[in-house]
């Protein structure tokens, strides 16, 4: 009876202290410490939000960074995230189905839009859905990729996409954690910034 | 290559193994730690609030019965709160919540939540609001871990003993694992992962304005509150549907790896605390070493199924392995780290879709689950799992000499290997059981619509795997939000959880009631690399008689297509 008395004592008192003080007092401390992390680390541009730093957005327009594809949602829906769950030897993986783009199709749209002969290798990120449907991050080699195609539409120099593409690398943590990457929004961000230089340069040149 | 990072990762659990263990084995036998004038204070407090009197002990059945009790009333709580939810104020708009809150899915949830597994069969973002996943979901993981922990603490404690009707008391077990262990190491770990990304906050969805002129509603939430505990009490549980693969609950390659050593850390340095309080510390090096070996074993093999091009779209000249389902942050070697320590250690916050995983790469996180978590295992629960293997071990080995069988200064005597036969055939019964009332009903089949032939097989096999091992890792293919899969996997979670914590207090009472052996010539020795490979070869046998049927016909079979 008396460990009955603690059992339904215990529950209530200790999920109060865990589920109620403790989420407080991290609260209190998070917030103090690191106000821009705990709010998501939203990306402001002007004054709007422009989405967060860490979750992916899609960028379908030629003159972007474009993104790996998405299966949350319609396509990196930031209320339903999530992958295909299809097994590697899936047909509708490879081959696709009604609505679906499968891997040839990704891949050939991405040598299409890209202007890349058959034979050129593609990194396997730029045809592939991630595990959140949120990746904020491509691979060096996919954003290599783009820069030309980038270039030609925004009318940049080719040279100064790509120093701006190795700037906005970020290496594996600690030298040996994770995989070189770069962040797709951070980049088009610096893309919006890099243009707005150019154009004022050449206002003043004229 | 990844293999730095796996060593890095080794390394690290090896070397906190020592001085964390013995800060446990404070814990455990309430000897001086630095921490004590913080919490002493506070842990008398609670005694008396709860009225409990710490000096007394309690029988080996007294102590499960007390861990029964408390998880009963624990996912009773959780059940209500879930049900009631739609009352609770705060976000997330009611437009998101799309996942209607069934009384099969919150009971699901509950006994999911309470056993350590957080098998998942709902999405976060639309199902919870933020108060569920606090008040509900972040305590029962502090709570589950904590009581989990307690058990390790009184199995060790029943072969540590000697002559002792009692192993301890399990209200002081669990309000010492949450003082000591579970809430100093979780507010830290927790403000690492704020420091690196993680968001903590009850704002609505925010809505953003993307540069291409469309919007994007982005999930908000309490996220770190429970992404750290979710690990460190081997639970897994995430706090969106993606779990560890969301940016947000796993934003950098550094919250991963912190996340995968909280998850090992502990679970390791308890087979220090085991040799320090049995007297053969060797012995509990030993165990440590065997876990080493499977895990490198499995690293190996999952990290070379991910790493090859898909065979099938050579002609389509891609570079890289197989991404389907990964993230680039964490590439494959993060991935396979990652699938390899969930899948051994009851915590199932996978950070890349195992359904898209090679053959092999499933077969490997398959077969630790049916291992019975054996390598690190669970806060607590798997110093039992290593410890049933080894008395198995010792008993073979005992056969083989002709001697009585000793394991840890104990003898294993009849009325043990009643419990321990008991808990090893425990694992495949229910596993397989349910796996074929699974195959054989159209509810069972139906939910498998997604992927098909020996996957679709797996994914079920997986399912019931997972729960038993009270892990949680899901092949997300399998459609698991329905009456029969959430009642199904409820009771593997409730036969994994207190059948096997029952099974396993049990026999420690058994050895509690003993004198401890001393060593002859004719003991055989337990810290040597030849019992190091008759455990092994037990482990890998045990489970090969009982499930290589099963894996035949779904990961060996999809393998060999």
């Amino acid at each position: 009876m008396q460990q009955l008395r603690s059992a339904i004592l215990s529950v209530l008192v200790l999920s109060l202290v865990t589920g109620g003080v403790f989420p407080l007092v991290l609260f209190a401390i998070g917030v103090l410490l690191f106000p821009y992390q705990t709010g998501g680390s939203l990306t402001l541009l002007g004054g709007t939000v422009v989405g967060s730093r860490l979750i992916g957005q899609d960028f379908n327009g030629p003159e972007w960074f474009q993104p790996r594809p998405s299966a949350a949602g319609n396509g990196y829906d930031g209320t339903a995230s999530g992958g295909t769950n299809l097994a590697p030897d899936n047909p509708k993986l490879t081959e696709g189905a009604s609505g679906f783009l499968g891997i040839r199709a990704l891949a050939a749209q991405y040598r299409r839009r890209n202007g890349l002969t058959a034979e050129t290798s593609i990194p396997i990120d730029a045809v592939t859905r991630s595990g959140s449907g949120l990746d904020p991050d491509i691979s060096p080699a996919n954003a290599f990729l783009q820069v030309t195609r980038v270039a030609q539409v925004r009318k940049l120099e080719e040279s100064a996409l790509r120093r701006l593409v190795a700037e906005h690398v970020v290496q594996p943590q600690l030298g040996f954690l994770g995989e070189p990457r770069v962040p797709v929004l951070e980049l088009n961000l610096a893309l919006v910034r890099l243009q707005q230089q150019a154009a004022s340069a050449a206002q003043e040149a004229r | 290559m990844s293999w730095l990072e796996y060593a890095a990762f080794v390394v690290t659990v090896l070397v906190l193994a020592h001085p964390l263990g013995t800060y446990l084995t404070c814990v455990c036998e309430r000897r001086a730690t630095f921490l004590d004038p913080l919490l002493q204070p506070l842990e008398s407090a609670l005694y008396r609030l709860l009225g409990v009197h710490a000096g007394e002990e309690m029988s080996a059945l007294t102590y499960a019965g007390c861990f029964l009790s408390f998880g009963v009333g624990c996912a009773v709580l959780l059940f209500l709160v879930l049900m009631l939810q739609h009352a609770l104020p705060g976000g997330p708009s009611d437009a998101y919540l799309t996942t209607p809150m069934t009384a099969d899915l919150a009971a699901n949830t509950a006994v999911s939540f309470t056993t350590t597994t957080t098998w998942q069969a709902y999405a976060g973002e639309s199902t919870l609001r933020y108060l569920s996943q606090v008040i509900g979901l972040v305590a029962q993981n502090f709570l589950a871990g904590a009581a989990g922990l307690a058990v390790g603490f009184a199995f060790i404690r029943g072969i540590a003993r000697q002559s002792s009707a009692t192993i301890g008391n399990f209200w002081v077990d669990l309000v010492r694992s949450l003082l000591w262990v579970l809430l100093p190491l979780g507010l830290l770990g927790s403000l690492a992962l704020i420091w690196q990304g993680v968001p903590l906050n009850v704002a609505p969805y925010t809505l953003a304005h993307t540069l291409e002129g469309r919007t994007q509603v982005i999930a908000q939430g309490p996220v770190a509150a429970l992404e750290f505990i979710k690990n460190l009490g081997t639970n897994g549980g995430g706090f969106f549907n993606a779990n560890g693969a969301h940016p947000y609950a796993n934003p950098t390659p550094l919250t991963n790896f912190i996340g995968m050593l909280a998850i090992c850390a502990l679970p390791a340095a308890l087979m220090i605390t085991l040799g320090q309080l049995t007297q053969r510390v060797r012995a509990g090096w030993l165990l440590l070493s065997v876990m080493v070996v499977l895990f490198v074993g499995g690293l190996a093999v999952c990290d070379h199924a991910e790493r090859a091009p898909p065979p099938q779209l050579s002609d389509l000249h891609l570079v890289g392995g197989n991404m389907e389902g990964k993230e680039v942050r964490f590439g494959i070697g993060e991935s396979t780290l990652t699938t390899v320590v969930t899948s051994n250690t009851s915590t199932g916050s996978y950070n890349a879709q195992h359904d898209s995983y090679r053959p092999l790469g499933v077969l490997v996180a398959l077969t630790f689950l049916l291992l019975g978590e054996v390598v690190f295992g669970g806060l607590g629960t798997g110093v039992y799992s290593i410890v049933m293997m080894a008395l198995v071990a010792a008993f073979l080995g005992a056969l083989m000499i002709g001697r009585t069988p000793e394991y840890l200064g104990k003898k294993v005597t009849s009325a043990e290997t009643r419990w321990i036969a008991l808990y090893v055939l425990t694992i495949p019964m229910v596993v397989l059981v349910l796996t074929a009332i699974a195959v054989m009903t159209h509810a069972g089949r139906a939910a498998v619509s997604l992927n098909s032939g020996p996957r679709g097989f797996t994914e079920i096999l997986f399912a019931y795997a997972s729960c038993l091992a009270n892990n949680g890792l899901v092949l997300s293919g399998l459609d698991a939000n329905n009456f029969f899969y959430n009642s199904t996997t409820m009771v593997a979670m409730l036969a994994g959880r207190y059948g096997l914590a029952a099974l396993a207090l049990v026999a420690a009472g058994c050895f509690a009631g003993q004198r401890r052996v001393v060593p002859s010539s004719g003991t055989l020795p337990i810290d040597t690399p030849t019992f190091g490979l008759l455990l092994l070869g037990t482990i890998l046998l045990t489970a090969a008689v009982s499930f290589l049927p099963a894996l035949a016909m779904g990961p060996i079979a999809e393998f060999l297509r």
